[in-house]
């Protein structure tokens, strides 16, 4: 089976000086976004897709597991949080931790059971463990079903940082995804994360080496569905909402399509995916399902001459790891 | 009692599609090594092909039980000439890409120009036969009411499995591609076009989603998502079945549409997830699937 990187780049010093300049960068001008008069809902909503989109991709780009059923994490985080913070009133620290537990928990299961099959078949099943929790989701009394869990109350985070502040609410989404992209890098480059990468590249040597992959494999699964839980949990202090949207399949869909458009792999990659396709989900608001189409076309175009994605080219161009 | 006949129909017929459907991904799969996850909108198309057939030329269902499957064949060999003949020797993972992007694409553009509703085709009511007008009305079976286009769905799916398993397991053509699956460098070798073999094979393959959404067309109406959902319970049958045998798929298809018939007669409440608890319980006894090998 051929890999999914085709130019696998040596871990150096200055690879990663590389990219902590890089990581600063971007902390830098995500920071200063509330100054430019950038409306901040849509820089939340990319920075949540962007968390999510990175924890997807940890699972593909360094364990060569297509997920196509990230949005169950999502949407259960976000029913757990928005459940809780809604009709039992719990702080929102509470609450991010309610949601997050649901998704590891969840992350635990279908993690388990969708492991047991590789390569094509773990895709097929976290679709359909997908469509269950969907389904579910639509009869639950809680979820309230096609309406949703609407208005939820935002708070004060540990007491003193009022979320309904648009500006506080940036800065404490913003913390969240740097931290949890700073625990990714981590984890990428901690010897767990090269025992992935050689699962990825050849999980047969892998197992002859004495690895047991299955409990790696595990791992990683439950590390990414927990952190897309996390993102989940604060995508519900953004858009004030939990609905069947964000665990439906489309939705699963846009989460690959983000990550594919950025670099599948690549550790920038699907911030910047999420970015374009955010933005362009909002430009094209009007023009109706064309954006669908739109959507297909890029991930037509993108598989069939553009593999590598926007950061994978950048990289590919510098031969440098990013 | 009645009921439970009457669920016990439709979940025969839901086992039909998921059949023919299983069928096509698992004859697509042995050959291209790819999961047409656009096999749901194929299938859709098939249905929009029979509705366009009849309001813009007046050609009826007899007509587009034949027209369809070619028509959309040929469209699905297209995408094969153009588009997946670049993916071989990549990821498997890619095929799966890209026809997802084809699917969001179909399905999108009819989304534009139909809406979301269903439009109604009518169940054909010709040729007059005895006492019968075409596939329509029904008969009295004594333990229940069978109406006939119902009937006819199972019987015609049933045959054209069996056919598509004789095709396969039974002919020159068919020990040509399971070789050509296996070893298609050394059948190559022997002269035979392994290239149009493959984009013949994705056209069958697609042809029977078509066949199927032509046959679905009167029960569930036409409508742009109607492959949509049903697509993802196919990928549920798939891993439950195994893409090893034709034989295996066929069962397994209409064995898991009378489980689920079932299960909406004794808990309605489930009978939308059925299949996919069914799927998590084999993989947890048998994680390759009941007819498939380790993969």
């Amino acid at each position: 089976m051929s890999a999914l990187t085709d130019d696998t780049l040596p871990v150096t010093p200055r690879a990663m000086r590389d990219e902590m300049i890089v990581f600063a960068a971007m902390a830098v001008l995500l920071g200063l976004v509330p100054l430019t008069g950038i409306y901040p809902f849509f820089v939340m909503q990319a920075l949540c897709f962007a968390l999510l989109a990175c924890a997807f991709n940890l699972l593909i780009g360094y364990g060569g597991l297509l997920s196509f059923g990230h949005a169950m994490f999502l949407g259960t985080a976000g029913y757990c949080s928005a459940h809780a913070l809604k009709v039992w009133g719990v702080t929102p620290e509470v609450g991010i931790l309610v949601g997050v537990a649901g998704a590891a928990a969840l992350s635990v299961v279908t993690g388990f059971i969708s492991i047991r099959r590789q390569g094509i078949y773990f895709s097929m099943i976290t679709l359909a463990l997908s469509q269950l929790l969907f389904f579910i989701y639509l009869q639950a009394p809680f979820t309230h079903g096609e309406d949703g869990i609407q208005g939820i109350p935002q708070g004060h985070l540990f007491g003193i940082f009022n979320l309904a502040k648009p500006t506080v609410l940036y800065y404490v989404v913003l913390a969240g995804f740097l931290g949890g992209f700073l625990l990714i890098y981590r984890t990428i480059n901690s010897p767990f994360g090269e025992v992935l990468k050689s699962i990825r590249e050849n999980e047969q040597r892998a197992i002859s080496l004495g690895y047991k992959t299955d409990q790696y494999k595990l791992l990683a699964f439950i590390l990414s569905g927990t952190l897309a839980g996390f993102a989940g949990s604060l995508k519900v202090f953004v858009a004030q909402n939990a609905s069947l949207t964000d665990v439906h399949w489309t939705m699963s869909g846009e989460i690959v399509l983000m990550t594919l458009v950025g670099g599948l792999g690549t550790i920038f990659g699907p911030v910047v995916g999420a970015f374009v396709i955010i933005a362009m989900q909002q430009y094209l608001a009007g023009f109706g399902q064309w954006v669908t189409v739109i959507q297909g076309v890029i991930f037509v175009a993108c598989v069939l001459t553009f593999r590598r994605g926007i950061i994978g080219e950048i990289a590919h161009f510098f031969r440098r790891s990013l | 009692m009645q009921a439970l006949y009457a669920q016990l129909l439709v979940g025969l017929i839901n086992g039909s599609f998921y059949a023919l459907l299983s069928l096509g991904l698992a004859v697509i799969f042995g050959m291209l090594n790819i999961i047409n996850f656009a096999h749901g909108a194929l299938y859709m198309m098939g249905a929009f092909t029979a509705y366009f057939l009849l309001h813009l030329t007046g050609l009826g269902y007899w007509w587009a039980l034949i027209i369809a499957p070619i028509v959309v064949g040929i469209f699905g060999m297209i995408l094969e000439r153009t588009m997946l003949q670049w993916l071989a020797g990549l990821d498997h993972l890619y095929g799966l890409l890209l026809t997802f992007g084809i699917a969001l694409i179909v399905q999108g553009v009819f989304q534009n120009y139909f809406g979301s509703s269903g439009l109604p085709y009518a169940i054909p009511d010709y040729p007059e036969i005895g006492g019968f007008r075409g596939l329509q009305g029904g008969m009295n079976l004594g333990f229940m009411f069978l109406p006939i286009y119902r009937g006819w769905v199972v019987i015609f799916s049933l045959v054209v499995c069996l056919a598509t398993w004789f095709l396969i397991e039974k002919t020159q053509l068919g020990a040509y591609l399971r070789a050509a699956t296996e070893n298609p460098t050394l059948v190559r070798a022997f002269g035979i076009n392994v290239p149009r073999m493959i984009t013949l094979t994705y056209g069958l393959g697609v042809g029977l989603a078509a066949l199927a959404g032509v046959l679905s067309a009167p029960i569930n109406q036409v409508r742009p998502l109607m492959g949509a959902d049903l697509i993802i319970v196919v990928f549920a049958v798939v891993v439950i079945g195994g893409m090893g045998s034709i034989m295996g798929s066929i069962i397994t298809g209409f064995a898991l549409g009378v489980i689920e018939g079932l299960t909406k007669y004794f808990y309605p409440e489930a009978s939308n997830t059925v299949v996919f608890v069914l799927m998590v319980l084999v993989l947890l006894v048998k994680p390759t699937g009941l007819t498939g090998r380790a993969a």
